[in-house]
């Protein structure tokens, strides 16, 4: 097959209601490769897409131990290894003074984890996306909820996925341009 | 240079808890604006806030499986982030506490910290959020509800902070420790007993108020309170610090402090240089939410029945 002319089709809603009916219609007539776009976060959505991504958690989680393990390894090193120095008669592995910055880079290193796995997974930054070449999209960040059919379905076909996309009454549907 | 930070020291403990606390709250401060920044790029009506918007928003598009995600790292983030409140206020008592100088070393400091960082929060809060919410007719998303709130929240960490004052007094007669009970009394009837006076004035005595229900609607008289309550913070740290340090154990390094006039040109230079990023936030960035907002209006919600 020849790349496809389209990134997909894209349809318009007005209220989440309608978007939410729209994803399981589509489900249900056999489409997987879409996705919904909205100006805020809407459970019911991300539901009828079926997204479960369960890996954010787990790079927090480890991010966490990296932090705690490579903070606790540095003052080790230093007060045993590179720097030893009597305080007090105190010994040099001196563990309970150590809790409180181990505490606090396994924190930096999970908080750093979350935000860059986010964006990561996110794919962001993306400079340049298709469905920006669609005019009305820009009010996907404002009050309109947009479904959006893409081209690598196997089940897609431009004025088949048209005609099915019209069916359910959409505040209008755009065609993305690659 | 071979040499190495000492790790034993609360000092370091505290370069580390006051920078993790300052870059996880840009990073969750940045991460909350990233759907508004996209709101204000694709509204923006100049090529200029369209570009600058643009990039800060890094492509944003409300897809999702990017929301998904995103309030995935969102909720993390504020987990992560509360305890790190406590820690940092905590590591910062541990900078007086851990040190033996009278009126410094005093167990009760890391809670008595925490209580009172949040008081003093809150007392903030309110004293920029009520005149932006007079001068932005904010009225409907600051509501008299979350005013009261919050006044209730200052009055219950006020007590611990209240608590705290006490304790210092009761430890200071309870341990018998000559120069615990020489720090208190110096306190009360001290050069800068004006100080500690007009601190129990501020804030123990001035939060009591908020116990009536009329004065917790009252929005100009929390205005002064929470003002009274910044000011009282303020003279607590200078009760701490100046106190304490001017009859420490040596009589050779005793004096008088009093500010100078420069020390109180950096204090009203740091003042103007936070008024100045905030009236700047207020004017480029969305003062609250735009995507929590949205969530809350009744037509945001997916309707069992569609008709």
């Amino acid at each position: 097959m020849s790349r496809p002319a389209l990134y997909g089709l894209l349809a318009e809603f007005t209220n989440p209601t309608d978007l939410v009916a729209a994803i399981h219609k589509a489900r249900e007539a056999g489409y997987r490769a879409m996705d919904a776009y909205t100006p805020y976060p809407v459970e019911e959505v991300s539901e009828a897409l079926h997204v479960h991504d369960r890996r954010l958690p787990l790079i927090v989680l480890i991010g966490g131990i990296v932090g705690g393990c490579a903070g606790y390894a540095l003052q080790y090193w230093t007060s045993t290894m590179a720097y030893p120095i009597n305080v007090g008669g105190r010994p040099f592995h001196s563990w309970p003074a150590f809790i409180p910055i181990t505490f606090e880079t396994t924190i930096l290193v999970a908080a750093i984890s979350a935000v860059l796995g986010m964006l990561a997974l996110n794919g962001l930054p993306t400079p340049y996306h298709p469905l920006f070449n669609v005019p009305r999209f820009a009010l996907a960040t404002d009050d309109r909820f947009f479904l959006c059919i893409e081209a690598t379905d196997i089940q897609f076909d431009e004025q088949e996925t048209m005609r099915f996309l019209q069916r359910l009454e959409p505040r209008s549907v755009s065609e993305v341009e690659p | 240079m071979g040499m190495w930070p000492q790790f034993r020291s609360p000092l370091i403990w505290d370069v580390f808890a006051i920078s993790t606390y300052a870059s996880v709250s840009a990073m969750f401060w940045y991460v909350g604006l990233i759907p508004d920044l996209a709101t204000l790029r694709d509204r923006s009506p100049s090529r200029a806030g369209r570009v600058v918007y643009g990039m800060l928003a890094m492509g944003w598009r409300g897809s999702a499986k990017h929301w998904h995600r995103y309030e995935t790292a969102y909720l993390l983030l504020a987990g992560l982030a509360a305890p790190l409140v406590v820690s940092v206020h905590t590591v910062v008592s541990f900078d007086f506490a851990v040190g033996v100088v009278p009126g410094w070393h005093a167990t009760i400091f890391p809670p008595y910290f925490v209580a009172g960082a949040i008081f003093s929060g809150f007392a903030m809060v309110m004293t920029l959020a009520i005149p932006l919410r007079i001068m932005f007719g904010l009225e409907d998303f600051v509501t008299m509800r979350h005013l009261e709130n919050m006044a209730r929240v200052m009055l219950a960490t006020g007590l611990v902070v209240a608590y705290g004052y006490m304790t210092e007094t009761f430890m200071a007669w309870y341990s018998a420790n000559p120069y615990e009970s020489y720090m208190i009394m110096n306190r009360f009837g001290g050069p800068y007993s004006i100080a500690y006076w007009s601190l129990i004035l501020c804030n123990v005595l001035t939060p009591q108020l908020l116990w009536f229900r009329r004065v917790r609607a009252n929005v100009p008289l929390l205005f002064v309170i929470s003002i009274v309550v910044n000011i009282g913070m303020w003279l607590e740290r200078y009760v701490i610090v100046v106190t304490s340090l001017h009859r420490d154990f040596l009589p050779s390094s005793w004096g008088m402090y009093s500010g100078t006039v420069w020390d109180w040109a950096t204090f009203l230079g740091t003042i103007g240089l936070f008024v100045s990023l905030l009236f700047l936030f207020i004017r480029f960035l969305p003062m609250i939410s735009i995507f929590e907002m949205r969530t809350l209006v009744p037509e945001a919600e997916v309707r069992e029945d569609p008709s």
